[in-house]
C-alpha cells in the first residue's frame, strides 16, 4: 500500500504535499493504474493530519484525472501513463544534466544551483501573468 | 440572542457576543464565532489571551457573564446534562485518579455518562498495549493523555475540547496523541477544538483557525480563506501606509524595503497591485505569529476606554 509522507517545514501547504506524491510516484512507476490509496482515516491517523486535508487531495486528484473515487472500495488510481512522454522527458533530462555541468563548472555552489532555478521558474511565471 | 433554524442541523459551535468577567477584569468579551460541524480548530493565543475562559465556557464550567454560547443548538441555559452530554474534554494536565486502574477509570466513566461506549475503550487500550488492570500512577506520561483521550471519545459526544493537550509530552508521545485524535475525526466526523502554543504543528491539524489575543478574537475562519485573503508585500520603505491595499497587519521596515502583511480581498489585492511591488502568498505559521504580535484593543481596556477606541480595524478581521 502507498504511504504519504509530510514535511512540515517545507512551506508547501499539506493538502499539496499529498498530490505531489501521488503525481511524482506516477512519473516514477511507483503507482500505476488499479493501485489503491490509502483510506483518508489511515492518511490521517498516519501522518496525524487533517481528515478534511486528505479529502481535498484527494479530490484535487480526480480532478486532475489521476484518481478516481469507487463507492465503498476508496480511491484508485485511474491514470494510465505519466503525463509528460518517456521520449520528451529523456531529451529534457539530458539536457538538464548538460546545463547542471555546465553551472558546476562555471563554479556555482550547488545552493547557488537551487537558487538560480527558483528565480528562473519565478521570472518565467511572472511573464505569464 | 442566538436561535436555531429549525431547517438546518446547528453549527458545533455557536457564540454571540460572549463575554466573561472575573471581578472587574474582563477574561473575554464581544467574542461572536461559529464553527461548522467536522470542523478541526485550532485555538491559538498567548497565556492570558482568554482560550481558558473560552473553553470553559464551551464545556459548561463557567457560565458566561454576558451574550450566548451553542454548542449544537444547546444553550448555556439549557440543562447541565444536555450540555454536558455533547462535549468530551481533555484538560492540560490529563486528570485521572492516581491510585485508580485504567479499567476503574473506566467503570467511573460508565457511570457518569449514559451514553459511555466501553466497547471503544477497551479496544483503544488493546491497540495502545495499555494494560486495564494498570494503575493511573504507573502509566508513562504519553500512556495518561490517551486514557484521557480516551475517556472523552468514550462519552461519543460529538465536540472533542483539547486544551493544551500535548504540552506535557515528549515529541513521539505527542505525534502518536495526534494520530489518535485525527483517526477519531476521520472516523466519526467528530467537530474538534484543540487550544495550543505549538503554532507549527496546528497547519497540518486544522482547516479552521482562531487567533486570541487580550480577550479579543482576532482572526476566526476556515484557514484556506484566511490565508487567501492575506498578502506578504514587499514594497520601497518610503511607501506611506495609506498606499497599501486592505487592512496592514504586520509592517518589518529594513534600510531600502518593507515588509508588510495586508488582510484583503484577493480580487482587490490584484487590482491594487504595483509593478514595484512584490506580492507573494502568506504561510500559515507567519500569519498566526502575525497576529500575534499585533497590538490590539484588550479585554481590559474597555472598562476604561471603550467609548474612545471604538477599533474599527479589529472589527474588520473578526468577520
Amino acid at each position: 500500500m502507498f504511504r504519504f509522507r509530510l514535511d512540515g517545514s517545507s512551506g508547501v501547504p499539506p493538502y499539496l504535499q499529498l498530490v505531489h506524491q501521488v503525481r511524482q510516484s506516477l512519473l516514477l512507476g511507483y503507482l500505476r493504474e488499479g493501485d489503491r490509496l490509502p483510506t483518508v482515516k489511515d492518511v490521517a491517523g498516519d501522518l496525524a493530519i487533517n481528515p478534511n486535508t486528505v479529502v481535498k487531495a484527494y479530490r484535487q486528484l480526480e480532478h486532475e484525472g489521476l484518481a478516481g473515487g469507487r463507492p465503498g472500495q476508496g480511491t484508485f488510481i485511474t491514470a494510465t501513463s505519466s503525463p509528460t512522454l518517456p521520449e520528451a522527458q529523456q531529451a529534457l533530462r539530458a539536457s538538464l544534466e548538460e546545463w547542471l555541468r555546465a553551472a558546476e563548472e562555471a563554479g556555482l555552489s550547488s545552493e547557488e544551483i537551487t537558487a538560480l532555478i527558483a528565480v528562473a521558474r519565478h521570472d518565467l511565471k511572472k511573464e505569464r501573468v | 440572542m442566538i436561535q436555531n433554524d429549525p431547517g438546518t442541523s446547528p453549527p458545533a459551535l455557536r457564540t454571540d457576543q460572549l463575554g466573561r468577567r472575573y471581578g472587574r477584569v474582563w477574561g473575554l468579551r464581544d467574542c461572536t464565532l461559529e464553527v461548522p460541524a467536522g470542523a478541526i480548530t485550532g485555538l491559538v493565543g498567548p497565556n492570558g489571551a482568554g482560550k481558558t475562559t473560552l473553553l470553559e465556557m464551551i464545556i459548561g464550567l463557567l457560565q458566561p457573564t454576558e451574550g450566548q454560547l451553542a454548542v449544537f443548538g444547546e444553550t448555556s441555559h439549557a440543562p447541565m446534562a444536555a450540555r454536558l452530554a455533547r462535549v468530551g474534554y481533555v484538560a492540560q494536565d490529563h486528570p485521572l485518579y492516581r491510585d485508580f486502574t485504567v479499567a476503574d477509570m473506566f467503570h467511573l466513566g460508565r457511570a457518569m455518562n449514559p451514553s459511555w461506549d466501553q466497547e471503544l475503550a477497551q479496544a483503544r487500550m488493546g491497540a495502545l498495549d495499555i494494560p486495564l488492570k494498570r494503575k493511573v500512577k504507573a502509566l508513562s506520561g504519553g500512556q495518561r493523555a490517551q486514557v484521557s483521550l480516551t475517556m472523552a471519545l468514550a462519552k461519543r459526544a460529538p465536540l472533542l475540547v483539547l486544551d493544551e493537550p500535548v504540552s506535557s509530552l515528549d515529541p513521539v508521545a505527542r505525534l502518536e496523541f495526534m494520530r489518535e485524535v485525527m483517526a477519531a475525526a476521520a472516523d466519526t466526523g467528530l467537530t474538534v477544538l484543540i487550544a495550543s502554543h505549538v503554532v507549527s504543528e496546528l497547519e497540518r491539524l486544522c482547516d479552521w483557525l482562531i487567533v486570541l489575543t487580550g480577550g479579543h478574537v482576532q482572526l476566526a475562519g476556515p484557514t484556506d480563506d484566511l490565508i487567501a485573503a492575506h498578502r506578504i508585500l514587499t514594497v520601497p520603505r518610503a511607501t506611506p501606509d495609506a498606499e497599501l491595499p486592505g487592512l496592514i497587519i504586520h509592517r518589518t521596515d529594513s534600510d531600502r524595503h518593507s515588509t508588510v502583511l495586508v488582510r484583503a480581498d484577493p480580487a482587490r489585492l490584484a487590482a491594487r497591485q504595483h509593478p514595484g511591488w512584490q506580492a507573494d502568498p502568506v504561510g500559515f505559521e507567519q500569519l498566526v505569529m502575525a497576529y500575534l504580535q499585533r497590538p490590539s484593543k484588550t479585554a481590559r481596556d474597555d472598562t476604561a476606554q471603550a467609548a474612545a477606541r471604538p477599533g474599527p480595524a479589529t472589527k474588520a478581521v473578526t468577520r
